[in-house]
C-alpha cells in the first residue's frame, strides 16, 4: 500500500494544508537524518586530523592520511598496545557468551514453546519478568557473587553473567510457537525420531533466523556491556568499553591535571572510539537487511 | 495465530489426555512419546535455568540477604534502608534520574511515534528503508563509545554543532554539560542511541495494520493526520507502553553516562549525580558493601514492580 501512498496523493489534493504537511514531514526527516547521522559522520573525518587541525578547522573539513596513521600510532603506543589486549578481551568475552548464550537458550526457547512439562508456565513467566529487568540492576549483586567465589579478573566473570540472556529464550519461545507447527514434529516423532534428533534435524534448521537474531542481539549487548565488565574484569583484563574510558582519564583536554606520562590527544581518543564501534558497526552493515526484517517480524502479530 | 496463551499450561488440559493440552485432541493420542518429550524438554531447558538461577536468582537473594545485615555480618534489620534513605545524596540522585526519566519517555514517546509514522508514509520504499537504516546505525554506539562520542559533540571547540552549542550561549564544555543541563543532555544521548530501534519495533506494528483498513480511511476522507490519530495510533498503543516501560527501568538504572562525563569533566558532573553511581561509592568507596546492596535491592524491587505489573496487566505478552 505505501507504495501508492504518498505517489498518488499529492497530484489529487494539493491544497495548501496538504503541501504544508508534507514540507513538514521533509523538514522533519531531514532534521533526524543530520541528528542521527552527523555525529558519526563527524567521527570519522575527526579520526583524519591532526590534535590542532581538529580544533582550528571546520568540523567537516577533511584531515590527511598521514594524520590519520600519526594518530592511529599514538594509540597504538599507549601502555605498549594495549588497546589490542582490551579489543581481545572484547572478543573472548563477546563471543564465548554468544556460544553459551546459543546452546542455552535455543533448546530453552524451543521446549519452552513446544512442550509441556512440570514448570513450564512458571519459567515462562520468570523470563518476561528478568528479560523486562535491566540488566545493570544485577550488576552489584552479580559482583558480590563473583567476590565471594573469588573469580573477579576471571575472563569468566564476564563470560558467564553475559550468557544468561532471557531475552534470547524469549524470541526462540515467539519464533517456534508461532512459526514450527508442533505436528511436525510429532509426524517425525511417529516416525521413530528420538527427541534429540527431531531437535537437530527438524527444529534447528528452521530456526536459523532466530538463532542469527538472538546471535546478534547478545554479541551487541554483550559488546556494549560497560557497568558488569568494568566491576568484574579491571585492569588489563577489562574489555574496549572500559578501556575506553580509562583512555580518556589520559586526556589532558578533559583532564588537566592528569598530564601524566603518556597524554592522549582527541584525535587519537577519536580513532579509539571508532575502534572500539567498528566489530559491531560491521555486523550491523551485514545483517541490516536481515536484522530490519526479523525486528519487523517480531513487531508484527500476524 | 497459532501461539499457545501463556495460560495455556498443563494445567488446563482436557480430561483423558493428562499431559498435553488442547492441542492433543488434533494431535495423536501417543502418551509414550509425549512422557518422553515431556521428559526430555527438561533436558532442553536445563542450561538455561542453570544460568537463570545462577546470574539472575541468587544474586538477588544474596544482594538481599546482605542489604539486611551489618558489616558485621549480624543481622541488621532495616538499618541499611533507612541509613541510604537518609543519605544527603539519596534524594537528589533520585530526583536527577527522575528528570531524565521523565525527559527522555515524552521525548521517546512522542518523537519515536512521530517518525515511525513519518517513515512508514513514505512511499518510495528504498528512501523508507535508507532512513531506517540511519535512524538504527547509532545504536551500534551503545555504552560507554557513545558517551565518548558525545563528549566531542558536546565540547563547543571541537563539536560538528559548535554553532547550535553557541546559539545556546554555550562557550565550554564545562557550560555545555553544567548541572542544570544533564537531564536533558542525557536524554538526548539515550535518545540518540536508543530511538533507532524503537523506530523499527513501531514500524513493524504499523505494517501489521491490514491495507484495507489504511484504504477505507482514505476513501472515507481521512487524511494523513486523522489516520494517523484514528486508526494508526489506537494500533500502536501496546508497543508506545511497552517502549516506555523497558525504557523506564532500564534508564532508572543510569550508570555510565554520568560516569564518564563525571570522569571528563573533573567531577563538575558529580560522582553521585545517578542512583546507580551512589551504589557504586558505597561498594567501592565507602567498602559499605550492605549499604550499596540496600539500594541495588531498592531499584531492584522498583524496577520489577515495574515489569510483573506490565507482565501481569500490561497484556502485552498474551498472544491470541
Amino acid at each position: 500500500m505505501s507504495a501508492t501512498d504518498l505517489r498518488t496523493r499529492p497530484r489529487r489534493e494539493q491544497t495548501p494544508g496538504a503541501w504544508l504537511g508534507r514540507a513538514t514531514v521533509v523538514v522533519i526527516t531531514v532534521f533526524f537524518v543530520l541528528f542521527f547521522a552527523v555525529p558519526i559522520v563527524w567521527l570519522l573525518i575527526a579520526t583524519g586530523k591532526s590534535p590542532h587541525a581538529l580544533i582550528t578547522t571546520g568540523p567537516f573539513a577533511l584531515g590527511s592520511l598521514g594524520d590519520l596513521s600519526a594518530n592511529w600510532e599514538a594509540l597504538v603506543r599507549f601502555q605498549d598496545g594495549i588497546v589490542f589486549q582490551w579489543l581481545g578481551n572484547s572478543l573472548l568475552y563477546s563471543v564465548g557468551a554468544l556460544v553459551i548464550t546459543l546452546i542455552t537458550t535455543i533448546p530453552a526457547g524451543y521446549a519452552l514453546a513446544l512442550g509441556n512439562f512440570r514448570g513450564r508456565k512458571v519459567l515462562l513467566t520468570t523470563t518476561l519478568v528478568v528479560m523486562l529487568i535491566p540488566n545493570t540492576a544485577l550488576v552489584l549483586p552479580i559482583f558480590l557473587e563473583m567476590s565471594a567465589i573469588n573469580l573477579i579478573g576471571n575472563p569468566l566473570a564476564a563470560i558467564l553473567p553475559f550468557s544468561f540472556f532471557p531475552f534470547g529464550v524469549y524470541l526462540t519461545y515467539i519464533y517456534f510457537s508461532t512459526s514450527v507447527p508442533r505436528d511436525l514434529l510429532n509426524a517425525a516423532r511417529i516416525d521413530g525420531c528420538g527427541e534429540l534428533a527431531v531437535f537437530a534435524r527438524i527444529a534447528m534448521p528452521l530456526a536459523l533466523p532466530v538463532i542469527a537474531l538472538v546471535g546478534f542481539f547478545s554479541f551487541v549487548a554483550n559488546w556494549n556491556n560497560f557497568f558488569l565488565p568494568f566491576l568484574t574484569v579491571p585492569g588489563r583484563a577489562a574489555p574496549i568499553q572500559v578501556g575506553l574510558t580509562e583512555l580518556l582519564g589520559s586526556v589532558p583536554a578533559f583532564n588537566p591535571t592528569s598530564a601524566g606520562v603518556t597524554a592522549i590527544e582527541l584525535p587519537t581518543l577519536a580513532v579509539a572510539t571508532l575502534l572500539s564501534v567498528t566489530p559491531v558497526l560491521l555486523v550491523f552493515l551485514f545483517s541490516q537487511r536481515f536484522l530490519v526484517a526479523g525486528l519487523t517480524a517480531g513487531g508484527t502479530k500476524e | 495465530m497459532t501461539a499457545p496463551a501463556l495460560d495455556d499450561s498443563p494445567s488446563a488440559a482436557a480430561a483423558g489426555s493428562p499431559r498435553e493440552g488442547r492441542r492433543q485432541r488434533a494431535a495423536t493420542p501417543h502418551r509414550s512419546v509425549t512422557v518422553k518429550w515431556s521428559r526430555f524438554s527438561y533436558v532442553f531447558v536445563s542450561g538455561y535455568v542453570l544460568f537463570a538461577l545462577a546470574f539472575g536468582v541468587l544474586p538477588t537473594l544474596y544482594a538481599v540477604f546482605i542489604a539486611f545485615l551489618d558489616n558485621e555480618g549480624r543481622f541488621s534489620g532495616i538499618t541499611n534502608f533507612t541509613k541510604v534513605l537518609a543519605d544527603f545524596r539519596f534524594w537528589p540522585a533520585a530526583a536527577h534520574v527522575g528528570l531524565f526519566l521523565l525527559v527522555w519517555l515524552v521525548a521517546l514517546m512522542v518523537l519515536v511515534t512521530l517518525l515511525a509514522l513519518v517513515v512508514h508514509g513514505i512511499g518510495r520504499r528504498w528512501l523508507s528503508s535508507s532512513l531506517r537504516f540511519v535512524y538504527y546505525i547509532p545504536g551500534a554506539l551503545a555504552g560507554a563509545s557513545s558517551v565518548v562520542l558525545w563528549l566531542f559533540v558536546l565540547n563547543p571547540t571541537v563539536s560538528p554543532v559548535s554553532a547550535v552549542l553557541h546559539a545556546f550561549g554555550f562557550e565550554t564544555f564545562v557550560q555545555t554539560v553544567s548541572p542544570g543541563n544533564l537531564p536533558v543532555v542525557f536524554a538526548v544521548i539515550a535518545f540518540w542511541t536508543g530511538a533507532g530501534n524503537w523506530i523499527i519495533v513501531m514500524y513493524g506494528a504499523l505494517n501489521s495494520i491490514p491495507d484495507e483498513v489504511l484504504e477505507a480511511a482514505r476513501m472515507d476522507g481521512a487524511g494523513a493526520v486523522r489516520t494517523a490519530l484514528h486508526i494508526q495510533l489506537p494500533m500502536l498503543r501496546k508497543w508506545i507502553a511497552y517502549m516506555a516501560v523497558m525504557s523506564l527501568a532500564a534508564g532508572a538504572q543510569l550508570f555510565v553516562e554520568p560516569r564518564v562525563l563525571s570522569q571528563a569533566t573533573h567531577a563538575v558532573v558529580p560522582t553521585d549525580w545517578s542512583l546507580n553511581q551512589l551504589t557504586y561509592l558505597y561498594a567501592f568507596k565507602q567498602q559499605d558493601l550492605n549499604g550499596s546492596a540496600a539500594i541495588a535491592v531498592l531499584l531492584l524491587v522498583a524496577s520489577l514492580a515495574v515489569s510483573l505489573f506490565f507482565v501481569v496487566r500490561g497484556g502485552l505478552f498474551e498472544r491470541d
